[in-house]
């Protein structure tokens, strides 16, 4: 090697560039450790009764415990998912496979349109548009039909656990068929040229594109799954904010980030405090995991996919 | 034998059909909020709507020009931090890679999935705790740490399709790397950079729920960034659950301002860039 002087303004470029790359892992961690931090004295009080919990009393008792929010996120979120992910993978599969090559931008811009309305603008539509709609039309139907089961009987005034569902559903759709579209659009030609070459119709080519897509199918799910689960206005705004475990998905609950949202600034009791931010914990952890486990899905499967396309 | 072929060729089409179905369906909440948000923010909307601070509750006219103020200087700070670390992060997983690029990408890409709510407690328990109150920087540096894996990763990409030729002339003439990344490899890239950070402010203008948690809200102007400030996402949110049918009617009218900032940039930013770019 010929000796080279030592270019200062290289290191000191690099090295601010490292600084700024860094700057994700101190984030993830710190986001971590102010939320340890900050339930330490609610874990300390209640331990895993925090999680078994069914009473929210910040007034006299000063007892809290997180069941409902639990029991409300994951219900809303699979609410979401059941009326979401049909719409979004025929979403998906249209816009990779069947529309006509032309027409696949625009419609696509007009889908990730909906990503870009802003979670508290989707809370305003859905009190004043959404749910009176549900309530006089859609909810009268429902009953109708299965109102003999538990879930779906008593009243409704249109905001509660299945309007919340409902919008959450609307909400994924951007981001669930983005991604599928994305998975189904990787998968390699080959696959679709055999298919063909042996007399599949066009509906039985896009069916085997999609069983080959499983696992890229399976990570765009999960990915909307994280988006409903930690979603926080739109929710906090039509599900009614009440703690409790509704007997029927058309009464009022509460989620993990719609509690955060409503009652953080009302909180003035340090207990209090702490437990909203264990209820922060608690989010942060499931929406963590299930991040990470969406993103390895996908990855695994564009991987996949380079491998075989490359052969 | 003929038969089958059709059933199979009948049974294709159905699904097909269902496909546009699903199509069909996923659109109709869009355009429902746009035409609604459309025909109730038009009687509300005039000169007093954009220019004045709200009149209180009950008094008539009163505007929201604070809210659009405070949003204007809350993302504009957020983007002064948000957009150059993330350019210099995304430079850092081009130009450098390795190892630390490798986790550094993974958690970008597990910061994108947090909910905006977490990264507000974020910031309320490190920065409000320490300064004892809510404040507009508090409420920047929220959005900036939404922005910053969108605009490294958006960096990332755009560098990466500029060819590796470009680079190697310029180190053969003797320029030093930083040189190159900044006056050769960024300005070469540098269209996919400003959509991606254009995309980037889009994608955090809109968030509500951590600015409850750092800048809040204020019925007042904008005076420093130490203080509480009113911004649009906020002013929907009060305005939409508060009981007087005045605000409710505003809070139409905010949200049309701020929709169509937002769709007017990720929509051109889309159409010029000429491809998908998901945020």
């Amino acid at each position: 090697m010929p000796s080279h002087p030592i270019r200062g303004g290289d290191r000191i470029f690099r090295a601010a560039a490292m600084a700024a790359a860094t700057i994700a892992l101190f984030l993830v961690l710190g986001i971590a450790y102010t939320l340890l931090e900050g339930s330490y004295p609610s874990v300390g009080r209640f331990g895993l009764g925090f999680i078994l919990g069914t009473e929210w009393d910040p007034a006299i008792k000063m007892a809290f415990g997180a069941l409902p929010l639990i029991w409300g996120t994951l219900v809303t979120s699979a609410i979401a998912l059941l009326l979401g992910v049909p719409v979004s993978l025929g979403v998906g599969l249209l816009l990779s496979e069947f529309a006509p090559r032309r027409s696949r931008f625009p419609l696509s811009l007009l889908v990730e349109l909906l990503a870009a309305v802003p979670s508290v603008v989707y809370g305003l539509w859905g009190i004043f548009i959404l749910a009176p709609t549900l309530r006089d039309f859609v909810y009268p139907a429902l009953q109708a039909a299965l109102g003999f089961l538990p879930s779906f009987s008593g009243s409704y005034s249109g905001l509660g656990v299945l309007t919340a569902g409902i919008i959450l559903a609307i909400m994924i759709v951007p981001t669930v068929s983005a991604v599928s579209r994305e998975v189904f659009s990787a998968v390699p030609n080959s696959q679709r040229e055999a298919f063909f070459a042996i007399g599949a119709t066009r509906w039985e080519v896009a069916r085997h594109v999609f069983s080959y897509a499983r696992s890229g199918v399976i990570g765009a799910v999960t990915l909307g799954l994280g988006r409903a689960l930690g979603e926080t206005m739109a929710v906090t705004m039509v599900i009614g904010n009440r703690f409790e475990i509704p007997s029927s998905l058309f009464q009022p609950g509460y989620t993990m980030a719609a509690l955060i949202a409503s009652e953080f600034n009302e909180a003035t009791d340090p207990l209090y405090v702490s437990s909203i931010v264990e209820v922060g914990l608690l989010l942060f952890a499931i929406t963590l995991s299930v991040s990470i486990v969406a993103r390895l899905l996908v990855r695994r499967s564009m991987k996949l996919f380079r491998e075989v396309g490359n052969e | 034998m003929k038969d089958i072929l059709l059933k199979r060729r009948v049974k294709g089409r159905i699904y097909i059909a269902l496909c546009y179905g699903a199509l069909a369906v996923a659109l109709v909440p869009l355009l429902s909020i746009l035409l609604v948000t459309t025909s109730k923010a038009l009687p509300v909307i005039d000169s007093q709507f954009v220019t004045q601070l709200p009149a209180p509750v009950g008094s008539p006219g009163g505007g929201i020009a604070n809210a659009i103020q405070g949003t204007a200087i809350v993302v504009g700070v957020a983007s002064l931090i948000g957009i150059p670390v993330g350019v210099l992060s995304g430079i850092y997983l081009s130009e450098y890679g390795g190892k630390l690029a490798d986790l550094v990408r993974f958690l970008n890409e597990v910061l994108t999935g947090f909910p905006s709510i977490v990264v507000g407690l974020f910031v309320w328990g490190t920065i409000v705790m320490t300064l004892h109150h809510f404040a507009a920087i508090a409420g920047s540096i929220a959005l900036s740490i939404l922005m910053i894996p969108v605009v490294s990763r958006t960096t990332e990409e755009s560098l990466k399709l500029v060819p590796k030729d470009l680079r190697e002339a310029a180190l053969a003439l003797g320029i030093p790397k930083w040189r190159t990344t900044l006056s050769i490899v960024l300005s070469s890239g540098r269209n996919g950079v400003i959509t991606g950070s254009i995309l980037a402010v889009s994608r955090v203008a809109g968030e509500t729920a951590p600015m409850l948690l750092t800048s809040l809200s204020s019925s007042f102007w904008f005076s420093s960034l130490d203080q509480p400030v009113a911004t649009l996402p906020i002013t929907i949110y009060y305005y939409a659950i508060s009981p007087f049918v005045d605000l409710q009617n505003k809070a139409w009218g905010a949200a049309f301002l701020l929709m169509a900032f937002l769709l007017a940039t990720s929509v051109s930013v889309r159409v010029i860039s000429g491809r998908r770019v998901t945020a």
